[in-house]
Formats: structure tokens, C-alpha cells, sequence
């Protein structure tokens, strides 16, 4: 049985042997973590390889207009509850954080089955989840919808899907790329057929790929002989876990609670029916209709960037972290500026915190 | 995009199953997904979102060994 | 105003900066062998090393360990690491209204067999009971003094027979290049048994806390001869520990992933909620810096240990590297940083 160094190695070579220069892009914070903790770039750019991380974390396409909502709800007196990636996203006036520390009833939780069980808990207070994350995180918000959660559990719904932005980003034709590789665990969810028509209508490579250091590397290597042999289509890397059709149950429960709707992506323009709305059947679940009134400040703010930070180029790929002024002086890990320097996942982060100073 | 890590289904209670990671368990929602005792699944922030062999779950490893000889062969026959 | 945050007191660099800019700037003295200045584990005075400790950990009881075994073993070990032998320690109790008796009780006979394991004796004390709501059920301090332990100085001149010496004291800046780094057992117990008890994100876990003196197996590390460092790697994990010792030292360190021991307990609970192994606290182990030729002996001592079973070496101080670089299973590279503030668990 050949070690997990060795495969490597074999991977490497067949890369190396291929002969291509190749410019990649991922959609996924895990991907990007992946690449970084095991130290996988210096490994692939010896063999011609280039990675860029495109929109693909939910703290990094989350916009300062919903960190706002979320603080509002928890200053308003509501009990919000988040997933820790949440906790430090910086809106203009603050994090999650920053409003626990004002003395705002904000939880951590693993998954939203503890935030109903904690609204169950005290049900004279109102208790709002944050609803983050892509096709892999919104059936759990389905399925917790329409399981009759209790009257004093809301949902503020910040789920996106991950097709049209990968449209959006090609496009925009701003970044030249030789393939796409696609994240593992939403795919699990959509399967593989919603990328098909990617590769039809731009001839581009893509690969579905899982999140072991090996996973990553075989996909690069089934990109590289796609180039090769002058292929663009849609590969399955991590057919261990990605069927075709996805998860039928998943898909059905998304849509039995979510619809489409339009919405910003930090760094995009609004991108048409990449949001998930409440269906108006689970209307009483909604924080922005139970909390108008509170929300409704929120709603008259605009949300300039923040000065020099050009965390939007980041995320379309247009521009490498270390490109950006700002990367590791006035934003860091410690003082984050934007999104991509918040989040765990974020681009800028894992390259400070993975390549130093 | 999302942390998704498999384990093993050890019992189940209606919609609830305790899924052991390899030493941390943990009752997840199993309602997306055809599990059963003895069921491998992924799991993502407390729900299963998948259903994998064993074989996958396990030997990860020689699956891409596989996948690598599978490719030479490829190689040849084209 | 800026308000204290949580990260101000997780070990982290947020907490390092707050103690340099806001109270060793105004408490400094010239008191010491080893003084306040220097944030080592423990002062030095008139050749007595000098700590004290509060616990503050959330639940109090946790799978292997409580508050009570967890401030003895903390307090006991910030000694040993300096390279002392525990004379006595102090024990206060800032005690809730309200708190159940036998809770308190349990703490206290919890406290007795941790002293008793450690061979050390609390000499003196002090209770305060605060008014229902005031502080969290309880919260213990622990100081304790001790003297230079006897093979500190063979241990020692061991050291000079293979390089230069110059302090008196294992310190978190005696680390030169070519020094093997050992750690005395698998990293990352305490904290996931914490994190499995924790309310918004508990799991059953098998992993229990590691919390324990380790003054007798220093003591057989001591015996081997070579020890030029020492640390607990607690608040900020086996990550902290390294970066202090890198900077303190002004020196690199290369690690190798394969060779950090960490239970499958660990590892797994740790992929769940998304943290680094690296990063998660440890309440019964002990970082070593050893000069390379006797690394191999160190460890040999410290396997016979019961403490000691899981040791390994896990790298070298190299003065080609800035900063803690490791070398990952699959053939990468990647730095270590210091975190910031405690681990928090994500999906993403």
C-alpha cells in the first residue's frame, strides 16, 4: 500500500510530465485551507500549477449589510445565534463580537439543531439563527424550517448558491483560466449536472474535487490532461462521496423552503437568483418580516468598502492577496479590514497566517 | 465552503443517529440521507449529507492509487 | 472606550500585547534573577521560583480532570518547567453563594490527590464567598514557590560538554540552533475534553483531559542530562509554544507533522468543528529543548514515565528557517503562527 507522500509523488511527476502551465481557480474556503495547511502550493507551482481562490467562503461573500442585520437583531434584544466562522466578520460598526461585548445575547453554535433547541429553551425570547452558507449548509436550514421549529425561532437568511456566481465570475472574462475546480461538499448536494453547461458554453475544464490533500492534487492532475488533450469538460475526482444527481432528498427540502431571489455578493455586483429567500409559507420564520421595524434602519444604510480594500478583486480572482496594499499592514488577522482577512477560510488570512509576515 | 468530515453511524433514534467520528460522537440529523446503524455518512455542521461505502469511507488511500493506474491505462489505450 | 475582549486572556498574541503595553510597562522592577519583564512561566528571587495561577475553566468537571486537579498540576508544572523542585504551594477560593457543599468538597479532595501525586503540600490560604451571581459558581487561585532542583546543574554542565550555556535557568530564550524540540506525550487532550462538555457544540468524546504534575517526569528528563528548555504548552497549544520559544530564542524551528503524537480522539473531534490540533490547549505535557546528542537519551527517560509514555521528538531549531516551519505529511511546508484567541469551532 503506497503511502499518502508517495501518491503525491506520483501525482507531482504526472503533472510534471504533462508539461502544461496551468492557471486553476477553486470556489471554496475548505480548498483554499487544504492548499494551505498542507503546504500544497509550493508543491504545484513547481509543476507549472497556479491557484486562485474565487468567492468561496461564506464569511467572505457575506455582506456588511447582513453583519449589520445580524448586530441590529442582537442589539434589538433578540438572542442571535451563528456559526463561530460569523463571529468576526467586521460590519462598518462592528462584529457579532463587538456586539456581545456590548452586552448582546450572541451564541455560538455547531449546527443549527443546537440554535432551535436553545430557542426552545426560553421561549418568552426571540431567537434568531443567521443562516450562512452555500447548497452544502441551506438544507439544514430547510429541514430545521419544516420540522415546525418553535413561534420564537427566526431565520435570517444569508444562503447563497454557488452556479451563478461561477457565471458571473467567467463572465466578467477579467481572469484568464485554464479550469475550474469545483467544491466537493456542495456538489454533494447539486451533484455534477448544474456545471455541464459551464463547460459547453466556455469549452473550460472542470473538476469536482474532495478535501484531502491527495483529493486536490488529483484533480489538478485531471485538469492538466484535460488541457492536454484539448478537453473541457466535467469531471467527478470525488466520486467516493458526489453522485450525478446529488442528494435528491437535499435538493428537495431546499426547495420546499428557499426560492430564489437576487442578491450582493461582497465584491460582486447583485447577482441575479444567487440568494435564498423564505417561501412565504414559512413567512413566520422570517427575521426580516418579524423584525421590520428593527431591521428597517439597516435598510436605509449604504455600505461603502472600506478604504483601500480591494477584498472584491480578491474575490473574482483578479487579483492575488498579496497584491493587495493593505495585506499585512493595515489588515491582518488581528485587525481585519475585509472579509477575506476575517474568515478562517478567508484568502488572506490562511496566506498570512500559512506564509508569514 | 463547507467542513464535511465522515464517520460512522453507531444508532439511530428517529431522525437522529450518533455518528462516531473515530473517537468524538455526536447525535446528526440523518433525515437527508437512507442511513442506518452500521451506515458510513459525511457530516456537515451537524447533518448528514451523504451516505459512502466503506471501502471509501476507509481506504481512501488505494481508491487514488486506483484512480492514478485506472489513468495510465487510460494513457495506453488512447 | 476599547473594552477588555475574550482573545486579551487566551494565550494568544492579543493577550501578549495587552501584558507588555498595559502591565509589565508599569509593574517592572530590577527585582529578580528571572523577572517579571521576561513573562516566563515563573519569577526567580533571592534563587526561589516564585508562580501563581487563576482557573476559571468552564464546566468545572470535565471527562479526566475538574478545577481542582487542574490548578494543582498547572501551578506544579509552571514551577518544574523553570527546572524547580515544589517547596509549598497556596491555595484561594473565590467561592459563589449558593454553590452546592459537595461540589466544593469533590474540589478540595480533588486538590489533596493531585498535591499528594505531585508530593507537594498547600501551606497556606484564603476564602472569600461572594453574593449569588457575583462571579461563576467558583474560581481558584493557586502560587507556589520551590528551589533549584538538584540536577538542574549536572544537567547542565551535560549541556556545555555539546555547546555553550550561558544562563543558570532552562528559559524560554536558552534555545540554540541544532537543539532537538521533544514533546512529553500526544497534544491537544485537555482542550477537546473541555470543548466535548461545552454547551452550543458538545460531543461524546473519549478523549479525556490530560491535566497532571509532570514535576517527576522533568525530573527523569533532568536525570538523563541535556534539558536546555522547558514549557507547558497550555493556553494556545503546542502553536504558542513553539513561537515563544522562536522568539525568545531568536532562533527557527523545523517540525515534522508526522512525528506529533495526537489521539484519533483528538484528530477527529478536531476535523468536526474545524481546528488545528496545534492550536488546542494542553494541561499535562511539557515542551523540551534538548541539545541534539542527547535527545534520544531524554526520550528514552521520559517513556519510562507513566506521563512520559507517548513522547517523541518532533523537530530541531535550525537557524535556516524564520519563525516555526512545518514540515507537513504529504511532502509540504507551511508556518506555524502563534493564534489568536481561543479556537473557535466553524462549518466552513
Amino acid at each position: 500500500m503506497p503511502s499518502e507522500r508517495e501518491v503525491a509523488e506520483r501525482i507531482v511527476r504526472e503533472i510534471k510530465a504533462l508539461g502544461q502551465r496551468l492557471r486553476l481557480m477553486h470556489v471554496c474556503g475548505t480548498h483554499q485551507d487544504t492548499l494551505v495547511k498542507h503546504g500544497l502550493q509550493p508543491l504545484l507551482s513547481e509543476a507549472g500549477v497556479h491557484i486562485v481562490q474565487g468567492p468561496g467562503c461564506p464569511v467572505c461573500v457575506t455582506t456588511p449589510r447582513e453583519i449589520e442585520e445580524a448586530r441590529a437583531l442582537a442589539l434589538g434584544g433578540a438572542s442571535v445565534t451563528a456559526f463561530g466562522d460569523m463571529m468576526n466578520v467586521p460590519g462598518p460598526n462592528g462584529s457579532l463580537f463587538s456586539a456581545r461585548e456590548e452586552g448582546a445575547d450572541v451564541r455560538i453554535v455547531y449546527s443549527i439543531t443546537d440554535a432551535v433547541a436553545m430557542a426552545r429553551e426560553s421561549p418568552s425570547k426571540r431567537s434568531v439563527f443567521m443562516g450562512v452558507g452555500f447548497e452544502t449548509t441551506a438544507p439544514s436550514t430547510a429541514v430545521a424550517l419544516l420540522s415546525n421549529p418553535p413561534d420564537n425561532f427566526f431565520i435570517l437568511s444569508c444562503h447563497r448558491v454557488v452556479p451563478p456566481a461561477l457565471e458571473a465570475i467567467i463572465q466578467m472574462g477579467e481572469v484568464r483560466l485554464d479550469g475550474l475546480i469545483e467544491p466537493g461538499h456542495v456538489s454533494t448536494i447539486i451533484g455534477t449536472r448544474p456545471y455541464v453547461g459551464i463547460s459547453k458554453r466556455w469549452k473550460i475544464p472542470q473538476v469536482v474535487a474532495g478535501f484531502e490533500p491527495l483529493d486536490l492534487m488529483m484533480a489538478v492532475l485531471m485538469l492538466a490532461r484535460q488541457k492536454s488533450q484539448g478537453r473541457g469538460e466535467v469531471e467527478n475526482e470525488y466520486s467516493r462521496v458526489v453522485r450525478p444527481e446529488g442528494n435528491v432528498k437535499a435538493l428537495k427540502a431546499m426547495r420546499e423552503a428557499f426560492e430564489p431571489c437576487d442578491v450582493a455578493w461582497r465584491g460582486f455586483p447583485t447577482i441575479p437568483g444567487s440568494g435564498m429567500a423564505l417561501r412565504p409559507k414559512l413567512a413566520a420564520h422570517d427575521a426580516r418580516r418579524e423584525f421590520e421595524d428593527v431591521l428597517a434602519p439597516v435598510s436605509e444604510m449604504d455600505f461603502p468598502e472600506p478604504r483601500g480594500c480591494i477584498c472584491g478583486e480578491v474575490l473574482r480572482g483578479v487579483v492575488e492577496s498579496d497584491e493587495c496594499p493593505l495585506f499585512g499592514k493595515a489588515c491582518t488577522p488581528e485587525h481585519p479590514v475585509g472579509p477575506c482577512m476575517v474568515s478562517y477560510e478567508g484568502s488572506c488570512n490562511i496566506l498570512y497566517k500559512y506564509k508569514g509576515k | 465552503m463547507c467542513l464535511a468530515v465522515p464517520g460512522k453511524v453507531v444508532k439511530v433514534k428517529g431522525s437522529e443517529g450518533l455518528v462516531d467520528f473515530g473517537g468524538a460522537k455526536r447525535w446528526v440529523n440523518i433525515s437527508l440521507v437512507d442511513a442506518k446503524a452500521g451506515s458510513y455518512v459525511i457530516v456537515h455542521a451537524g447533518f448528514a449529507i451523504q451516505t459512502l461505502g466503506k471501502r471509501e469511507a476507509l481506504e481512501t488511500i488505494a481508491l487514488w492509487a486506483e484512480m492514478l493506474d485506472k489513468m495510465g491505462e487510460d494513457v495506453k489505450d488512447a | 472606550m476599547p473594552k477588555v475582549k475574550l482573545s486579551h486572556g487566551a494565550g494568544g498574541r492579543a493577550m501578549q500585547r495587552l501584558l507588555k503595553e498595559m502591565v509589565v510597562s508599569r509593574l517592572a522592577s530590577d527585582v529578580g534573577e528571572v523577572r517579571l519583564s521576561e513573562m516566563d512561566d515563573s519569577a526567580i528571587v533571592d534563587g526561589i521560583v516564585f508562580t501563581t495561577d487563576s482557573h476559571t475553566v468552564k464546566p468545572l468537571f470535565f471527562p479526566g480532570g475538574d478545577i481542582g486537579s487542574l490548578s494543582i498540576a498547572g501551578t506544579v508544572n509552571d514551577l518544574a518547567v523553570m527546572g524547580a523542585e515544589p517547596i509549598a504551594l497556596s491555595l484561594a477560593m473565590v467561592v459563589e453563594e449558593g454553590l452546592d457543599l459537595d461540589i466544593l468538597e469533590k474540589v478540595i479532595g480533588s486538590v489533596a490527590r493531585t498535591a499528594r501525586k505531585a508530593g507537594v503540600s498547600i501551606v497556606t490560604g484564603d476564602t472569600k464567598v461572594m453574593e449569588r451571581g457575583a462571579v461563576d459558581k467558583l474560581v481558584l487561585n493557586t502560587s507556589g514557590i520551590g528551589r533549584r532542583h538538584p540536577l538542574l546543574d549536572r544537567n547542565l554542565y551535560i549541556v556545555q560538554k555539546y555547546r555553550k550555556f550561558a544562563g543558570k535557568w532552562p528559559r524560554d530564550s536558552t534555545l540554540a540552533g541544532g537543539d532537538a524540540l521533544v514533546v512529553s506525550g500526544t497534544i491537544g487532550d485537555h482542550g477537546v475534553a473541555i470543548l466535548s462538555a461545552r454547551e452550543g457544540y458538545g460531543f461524546e468524546s473519549e478523549v479525556r483531559s490530560d491535566a497532571a504534575p509532570m514535576n517527576h517526569a522533568i525530573s527523569e528528563a533532568l536525570d538523563a542530562g541535556g534539558v536546555v528548555a522547558m514549557k507547558d504548552p497550555t493556553r494556545g497549544g503546542l502553536a504558542n509554544a513553539l513561537n515563544e520559544f522562536s522568539e525568545k530564542s531568536g532562533v527557527g524551528i523545523e517540525i515534522d507533522e508526522a512525528a506529533i503524537p495526537i489521539k484519533p480522539g483528538v484528530r477527529s473531534a478536531c476535523g468536526m468543528l474545524g481546528l488545528d490540533p496545534m492550536e488546542i490547549g494542553n494541561e499535562g505535557k511539557v515542551l523540551f529543548g534538548v541539545v541534539g546528542e542527547k535527545a534520544s537519551d531524554v526520550l528514552k527517560s521520559l517513556r519510562k514515565t507513566p506521563e512520559g509514555r507517548q513522547a517523541a521528538i518532533i523537530g530541531r531549531a535550525s537557524k535556516k528557517v524564520r519563525g516555526v516551519v512545518m514540515r507537513t505529511k504529504i511532502g509540504g511546508r507551511r508556518i506555524v503562527e502563534p493564534p489568536i484567541g481561543d479556537p473557535v469551532p466553524r462549518i466552513c
